[in-house]
């Protein structure tokens, strides 16, 4: 497939949080604010990213030969584990600025559905070593972009008058189904 | 001196509320009297059922809630008016309240009322009935007898003066151009909307639509461009509130709608486009300056 | 005795209603959303997910003593996993329709926040049976609630309950119910409507 229309379907049409549920934990958690939301989509982008080449490599390479592949969840979520700890620890000693702005976030990309997902998906849809790392990076712009959507039209339902029953969970999971509704519109795009 | 700053919509008194509302529903008439027109009967119960259940939806929820009931404000009947019509004039009754009841219970209410909903209700309701009864939204009617067929943006077979006139099938409020072009300048006239939302979408549309190496004047006229960006795109509570803001989001709009037109799996685009925009336009107020206020206060002031 | 048994009835029924995993906590919202578009892929999810509960409570409260603290979390996560490991390949092997619906979402189990919040809120800090008790518990808690947004789901979007079809021929399905968007719309109206039901309830207390 062609790289742009690969772009298109894994930020648009396959949107990870409107068409896969792949990461919603942090979807619906951290969007309160922009800044927060943006800062959360770029670490993930960044782990997702990487996530990616180092699963693939570890399948291709490891668990594929050795005939192990029944191992994999265990060897991903390992990979991911140590991945972000150590991408913690890169940040914290070389880029302490990206550090203090990302730092909270990283932990809790560990658990992140999203992470592992596109990990699994990318050895269930046999995709190359090329094409792993991009759907990596690329459905990770597609979680970016929806939580930074999300938290923008989060800030302006604070001086809403939502009614008690509804504030929280309740709306934020409204508000995100009417925009999946909106995002239908891309399909077929690809 | 002190600015005042004040979320959307600056106009929170009743009368004027209603007063505005009002002049939404005058500018649609000719719209409505056009679909009636063309389309008979069904065209017409369409319209009624939609603006009862709206403004039934609106009255029962009010009551359930213990809030003061506002339905004469006129914003329900503007819902119910703009959801009839922009859907087929073959929707059977049962859809139409559904659309009409969701527009005002989830899309409105839930979000704490008139002022508060993020997207635009009568088009998220579409959008709802478009993905919940595909076949039944896409039925349309040729005008003048009941015979059902594609809309002109699936088959391409319309001339210009058919376009312009209405005389084709479609959704009951869109297909006449005339008699929305006859609203907007009432709009304008009355100061209810301001001109760069309409003008700015269609332009973006036609530009990049002859760009594609399409007919311009073809994507104007054909489908629900001019509807939606006369009477749904200037919804006051879900544009962006500056004014560069307004330009991006109009020509976001019409760039959104060439290519789901071309590339897409629907014929029309107009009410995704103008939902994603939507979604999109308290960013854009954050992102882009709030200059041009300031430099035309100053100006004024000068004199 | 008896008091012990209602003790462990107590436990059970927190994890059913009290504290809710979905509509309680909203923890593992990923799977809720996306699985429960039928009833009986909201039921096989919450089965699999009470398996592994089960297991991974059990295993890590009998291990609670050898584990040290400072690597728990990573000791918690291989724990869960082979649990979710024997669950993905017992399902393959006996379920596979199940299976291949449920897709992706079998691994994911191991990233499901209830799993890994009971193993360290619960199961790393009572004995064996608490914890057995409270991973069916919660187990439960989830399957009943994946299987009620399940139904509700396929009895609109599809006019059946578990493949039975209620409605009758001249039903219109509302297809948008079982798309992704319908997951979010039912899922956030049905935690308001519970939601409104206990602020009535804590209003009538009060009065």
């Amino acid at each position: 497939m062609n790289i742009w229309l690969f772009l298109i379907s894994c930020v648009l049409t396959n949107n990870f949080i409107f068409s896969k549920f792949l990461g919603c934990c942090p979807f619906l958690g951290v969007s309160s604010k922009v800044e927060t939301a943006a800062s959360m989509g770029i670490a993930v982008t960044f782990v997702m990213t990487l996530a990616s080449l180092f699963a693939y490599m570890v399948n291709a390479w490891i668990l594929v030969p050795l005939h192990l592949e029944y191992m994999q969840t265990i060897a991903f979520i390992l990979v991911i584990a140590s991945l972000v700890q150590f991408v913690e620890m890169f940040l914290k000693k070389s880029m302490p600025a990206i550090y203090s702005a990302l730092g909270i976030y990283l932990p809790l990309i560990t658990t992140n559905c999203a992470v592992l997902g596109v990990a699994t998906l990318n050895v269930t849809n046999q995709y190359n070593m090329l094409y792993s790392v991009l759907n990596g990076t690329f459905s990770a712009l597609g979680f970016l972009l929806a939580i930074v959507l999300m938290a923008g039209v989060r800030e302006r339902l604070e001086s809403s008058k939502i009614p008690a029953c509804m504030k929280g969970f309740p709306i934020s999971l409204v508000s995100a189904g009417l925009m999946a509704i909106a995002f239908m519109g891309f399909s077929g795009l690809v | 001196m002190s600015l005042i700053l004040s979320p959307a919509p600056h106009v929170r008194t009743k009368n004027t509320t209603q007063r505005l509302m009002l002049n939404v529903v005058i500018s649609l008439l000719p719209c409505a009297a056009a679909g009636i027109y063309y389309f008979g009967l069904r065209a017409a119960i369409v319209l009624a059922v939609s603006v009862v259940s709206a403004v039934l939806a609106e009255l029962v929820w009010q009551k359930l809630a213990h809030q003061t009931v506002r339905i004469n404000d006129f914003s329900a009947v503007v819902t119910g008016l703009l959801l009839g019509l922009c859907i087929t004039p073959s929707a059977p009754w049962w859809m139409v309240m559904i659309g009409a009841f969701f527009a005002i219970i989830v899309v409105k209410q839930l979000f704490g009322g008139i002022g508060d909903n993020f997207l635009n209700p009568a088009l998220t309701a579409r959008a709802v009935l478009l993905a919940s009864w595909p076949a039944l939204m896409t039925t349309h009617c040729t005008p003048f007898d009941a015979v059902t067929s594609a809309t002109p943006l699936m088959t391409g077979e319309a001339s210009t003066m058919q376009l312009l006139l209405g005389d084709v099938p479609g959704a009951i409020g869109e297909t006449c151009k005339v008699a929305i072009l006859l609203g907007f300048v009432y709009l304008l006239v009355t100061q209810t909307i301001r001109w760069e939302i309409p003008v700015f979408t269609v332009a973006a549309a036609a530009l990049l639509s002859w760009a594609l190496g399409l007919d311009p004047l073809t994507t104007v006229l054909s489908g629900g461009l001019l509807f939606g960006a006369v009477y749904m795109a200037t919804d006051y509570v879900t544009s962006p509130l500056n004014r560069w803001a307004q330009i991006v989001y109009a020509i976001g709009i019409g760039v959104i709608v060439v290519i789901i037109r071309k590339f897409g799996a629907y014929p029309e685009g107009v009410t995704y486009a103008i939902l994603l925009m939507n979604i999109a336009a308290p960013l854009l107020d954050r992102v882009m300056p709030q200059k041009i206020y300031g430099c035309r206060k100053a100006r004024k002031e000068a004199k | 005795m008896s008091n012990e048994k209602r003790g462990l009835g107590r436990i059970f029924m927190n994890g059913v209603l009290t504290e809710n995993p979905t509509f309680r906590l909203v923890l593992g919202t990923c799977p809720t959303l996306a699985v429960t578009t039928s009833a009986i892929n909201g039921l096989g999810m919450g089965a699999a997910a009470t398996f592994v509960l089960l297991g991974s409570n059990m295993a890590i409260s009998a291990l609670r003593k050898v584990i040290p603290d400072k690597v728990r979390i990573p000791a918690f996560i291989v724990i869960i996993c082979t649990f979710v490991t024997i669950i993905q390949l017992l399902m393959q092997a006996f379920l596979p329709s199940l299976y291949e619906s449920l897709g992706i979402f079998i691994p994911l189990i191991v990233v499901n926040c209830i799993i890994l919040a009971r193993a360290e809120a619960f199961a790393s800090k009572n004995p064996v049976l608490d914890s057995a008790v409270d991973g069916l518990g919660m187990g439960a808690g989830f399957t009943l609630a994946l299987t009620l947004i399940g139904s509700i789901r396929e009895l609109v979007g599809n006019g059946s309950i578990f493949g039975i079809s209620l409605l009758g021929a001249s039903y219109q399905p509302m297809l948008l119910i079982i798309l992704p968007a319908g997951g979010f719309l039912v899922f956030g109206s049905l935690l308001g409507i519970i939601n409104a039901i206990g602020n009535k309830r804590k209003k009538g207390a009060k009065a």
